[in-house]
């Protein structure tokens, strides 16, 4: 078993400016499916990291969704599918579009590219396989689809995960699969209500402010509570996904993390 | 007042003669005594000493369930909606991105026009095409843009006057603050801080635009300060001024505060305290000079910005009668300070802090840097930010929007300076608990929220300024950026990212009426009157939404 980095406080790249701010809303472009077993280390990871944060920042933003139409850390782009697009775009720009061509060294272009593939993670060292191999594994030998569903397909137990690849990175769900409860994000966690009415409600957690919760319960219906109906409401901690990481071989776990992030239903 | 019958028609005339007249102009005079006429919002505080609350209590703790919604001004500009409105005798004017102006009949929310002003394509802004709002002196308007003019705006006719530049968009200098209007000038500062810039305020004329006095906020050779910066790191030293000043007309001072140093990351590239970043000065109306300065983040490391608005009050403190300060930093401090002479009266953390142990007699921090990779409070958007707090005289509580429970991990790296290129020296992200959670970032605009409380959540704090302690605390799930405005009537309004618009009380907390307006808060909620009639504006997600008591 490899073993990845888990740092004890993970980090999301934040904005690295000073006042509230907008980014437009934008709707998604459905990006290319990654294709190809690369392996991206995390030296280069690193050095695209310290190039993106002195240059790319100014107009792609901490999240890298400055830009209408593209979000760099979920692989949405305009012009490029795969890794060369990618380096062809920096080095030329986009003239019609205000991007200006980049002279980077060739260590600081793989960096770059590196570093947009791992979804600005540098936590990790990520590998993504081959997507038909990794929704075969999906399907059959990972059994994935006894808890999560895909397109309709499948149990509503865990997350839908039709548009993972833009909700996750690459390294966050590599991370998931070798690690699920380190992974399990809290907005996703497991609930459980019981009502003043003593109605005990299991299900997960889709969205919660001061006042109410909404939850997908076991039966796949959609449930809005008020938190004064509530006489306590838990979450799980721990996920009840098991560790891949005995369970699959490692070229299988790249070709499902390949997979994955080409789910891009918006 | 009890008028003979025979006189109350003529009176009755003289009011709307008076009304109508003074519709006409807004003397500095008039901007002096705006508490006078609470049925106005004249400055973007609502009034010099930048309390943000309203003499008017129509709206009262006992009818607030009555409140209904009158009208709304829908904004086909998508984005954060900054701005809080000005109203003068029934006109509401207020901007929205990127520099529009709306003049709007503030009693049925119907527009008498719209001035669009044309961004140049060099303007560059850290944080989205954001504006906060007008000026008004006269009979025009004034307002600072994206590309870092400011134009002068005839505001019957809402066409532009003059137009000048301030700073240069090409090198980061932009406005999104909203101008103040002091005696016979027009005061205002550029923002930039992760461009290089260096920052300065400046005071104009309001017939010509030509500029009568500039203040540089990172002190060049020979200027009091400079030694504060050893090296020529001065030269981008940042000191941005994103938010409007406050005025004392009786010291004739004006108090800025100062936005973070650059690089914003990494203080061992610019060695020394960097004044007057991260800064309150008091500079004097008439001639720009600066009268005292108090730094609240010395060298800092954690784009700690200090332009929240200064909350003036004349009240007794701790005995004394004392012209006040009140102060709550961005650093997660909350000061209260002499304001005749800066002095450092009281001080202490109103959010979990870590990065200073306290602050010494002097008020200045006590430095804990913590180790790489570790996680900092408050985090980089702070303990609070630039969103507007209020000072109420009836309870003598001061009120904030604060962040909880909410710290980053920030990281220096080396950085070159590239003329209109962002110049930050590092970054910082949000501290999460488990890899790969999202975390509360610059806004929301989606009604999901992906996030959750463990990565920090919004509160009102109600604090005692004498005693430094909480007097209340009303926690929100999410976090907040919303003003608060406090009433005479002893309500307290305010807003959140989930959408909700409160009405508190402000002497216990206590939820009194909401409503779910769905789209993130980002303004300060103000209040004025027509014809008796008390009306509370607030703006949520892409609309502005006013309303009044059921008839």
């Amino acid at each position: 078993m490899k073993s990845f980095p888990f740092p004890a406080f993970p980090v999301i790249p934040a904005f690295p400016a000073a006042a509230i701010g907008a980014l437009l809303f934008c709707g998604a472009v459905l990006g290319a499916q990654t294709d190809h077993g690369v392996q991206y280390s995390q030296a280069d990871i690193a050095a695209g990291y310290r190039v993106y944060s002195s240059t790319c920042v100014q107009c792609h933003g901490g999240y890298g969704d400055g830009i209408s139409g593209v979000d760099l850390r979920r692989g949405v782009f305009r012009r490029a599918n795969t890794d060369d697009d990618l380096a062809r775009v920096i080095t030329t720009g986009v003239p019609g579009a205000g991007m200006p061509p980049f002279k980077l060294d060739p260590a600081e272009l793989t960096g770059i590219v590196a570093f947009i593939r791992a979804g600005f993670d540098q936590t990790a060292s990520v590998r993504v396989g081959d997507v038909a191999r990794g929704g075969a594994v999906f399907d059959g030998k990972g059994g994935c689809v006894s808890c999560h569903r895909v397109r309709g397909r499948g149990a509503l137990a865990a997350p839908d995960l039709s548009g993972i690849g833009l909700l996750r990175t690459v390294a966050s769900l590599q991370r998931s699969l070798l690690d699920p409860t380190s992974g399990m994000v809290p907005a996703n966690r497991p609930l459980r209500v019981v009502t003043k009415g003593g109605d005990t409600i299991e299900g997960r957690r889709l969205n919660e402010d001061t006042y109410t919760v909404q939850l997908l319960d076991a039966r796949g219906r959609l449930r809005s509570l008020a938190k004064n109906d509530i006489r306590t409401l838990t979450y799980a901690t721990t996920s009840s996904m098991p560790s891949y990481a005995s369970r699959l071989t490692p070229d299988e776990i790249a070709d499902l993390v390949g997979y994955l992030a080409s789910l891009r239903e918006p | 007042m009890t008028l003979p019958a025979f006189v109350r028609p003529l009176a009755a005339l003289a009011l709307v003669a008076s009304a109508w007249s003074a519709s006409a102009q807004v003397t500095a005079d008039r901007l002096r005594r705006a508490s006078d006429e609470p049925q106005n919002w004249l400055t973007y505080s609502g009034t010099y000493a930048s309390q943000r609350h309203t003499l008017l209590r129509e709206i009262d703790p006992g009818n607030v369930k009555n409140l209904e919604l009158k009208w709304v001004l829908p904004n086909q500009v998508f984005g954060a909606w900054q701005a809080t409105p000005l109203v003068v005798d029934g006109v509401m004017y207020v901007t929205q991105r990127p520099n529009d102006v709306l003049a709007i009949d503030a009693k049925t929310g119907r527009a008498f026009w719209q001035y669009r002003y044309t961004v140049s394509p060099e303007a560059r802004v850290c944080c989205g095409a954001n504006n906060r709002g007008l000026a008004i002196l006269g009979s025009t308007l004034f307002m600072g843009t994206l590309d870092g003019h400011l134009v002068a705006i005839d505001a019957a006719a809402g066409r532009p006057l003059w137009n000048v530049a301030v700073g240069n968009p090409a090198l980061g200098y932009s406005i999104t603050m909203a101008p103040l209007a002091v005696r016979d000038k027009i005061l205002v500062g550029v923002g930039g801080g992760e461009y290089g810039i260096r920052g300065f305020v400046a005071a104009f004329d309001p017939a010509s635009g030509k500029e009568l006095w500039r203040f540089y906020t990172v002190p060049g050779p020979g200027e009091r300060g400079h030694d504060t910066w050893k090296t020529d790191a001065w030269k981008t030293g940042g000191g941005s001024v994103w938010m409007t000043p406050s005025y004392d007309p009786a010291l004739n001072l004006t108090y800025w505060g100062i936005g973070n140093p650059g690089p914003d990351w990494n203080p061992e590239l610019r060695p020394g305290d960097n004044l007057y970043t991260d800064s309150v000065i008091a500079l004097d109306a008439d001639t720009g000079a600066l009268k005292w300065h108090f730094q609240f983040t010395p060298n800092d490391a954690y784009d700690y910005d200090s332009v929240q608005v200064a909350v003036l009050a004349d009240i007794t403190y701790r005995g004394a009668p004392t012209k006040t300060m009140m102060w709550a930093n961005r650093n997660g401090f909350f000061y209260v300070l002499n304001r005749e002479t800066g002095a450092f009266l009281s001080g202490a953390p109103f959010v979990k802090v870590n990065w200073a142990s306290g602050l010494d007699a002097q008020g200045r921090p006590i430095a804990t840097p913590q180790p790489a990779g570790q996680p900092t409070w408050p985090g980089n958007q702070g303990g609070t930010n630039w969103y507007s707090p209020s000072f109420s005289p009836r309870t003598g509580l001061f009120y904030l929007s604060a962040w909880e429970g909410y710290a980053s991990i920030y990281r220096k790296e080396p950085a070159t300076y590239i003329p209109g290129r962002n110049f930050a020296g590092g970054g910082a992200a949000v501290a999460t608990p488990v890899p790969g959670a999202p975390g509360p970032r610059i806004g929301r605009y989606t009604p999901v929220n992906d996030w959750t409380d463990l990565t920090g959540h919004g509160a009102v704090i109600a604090l005692d300024p004498q005693t430094l302690q909480r007097k209340w605390t009303f926690p929100q799930y999410d976090v907040t950026d919303s003003g608060i405005l406090t009433t005479a009537s002893d309500l307290l309004f305010t807003g959140g990212r989930e959408g909700y618009f409160y009405a508190l009380d402000a002497r216990s907390g206590t939820v009194l009426w909401k409503a779910s307006l769905g789209g993130q808060v980002v303004n300060g909620p103000m209040s004025y009157a027509i014809d008796g009639k008390q009306y509370i504006a607030v703006i949520s997600g892409n609309s502005l939404y006013t309303f009044g008591l059921r008839e």
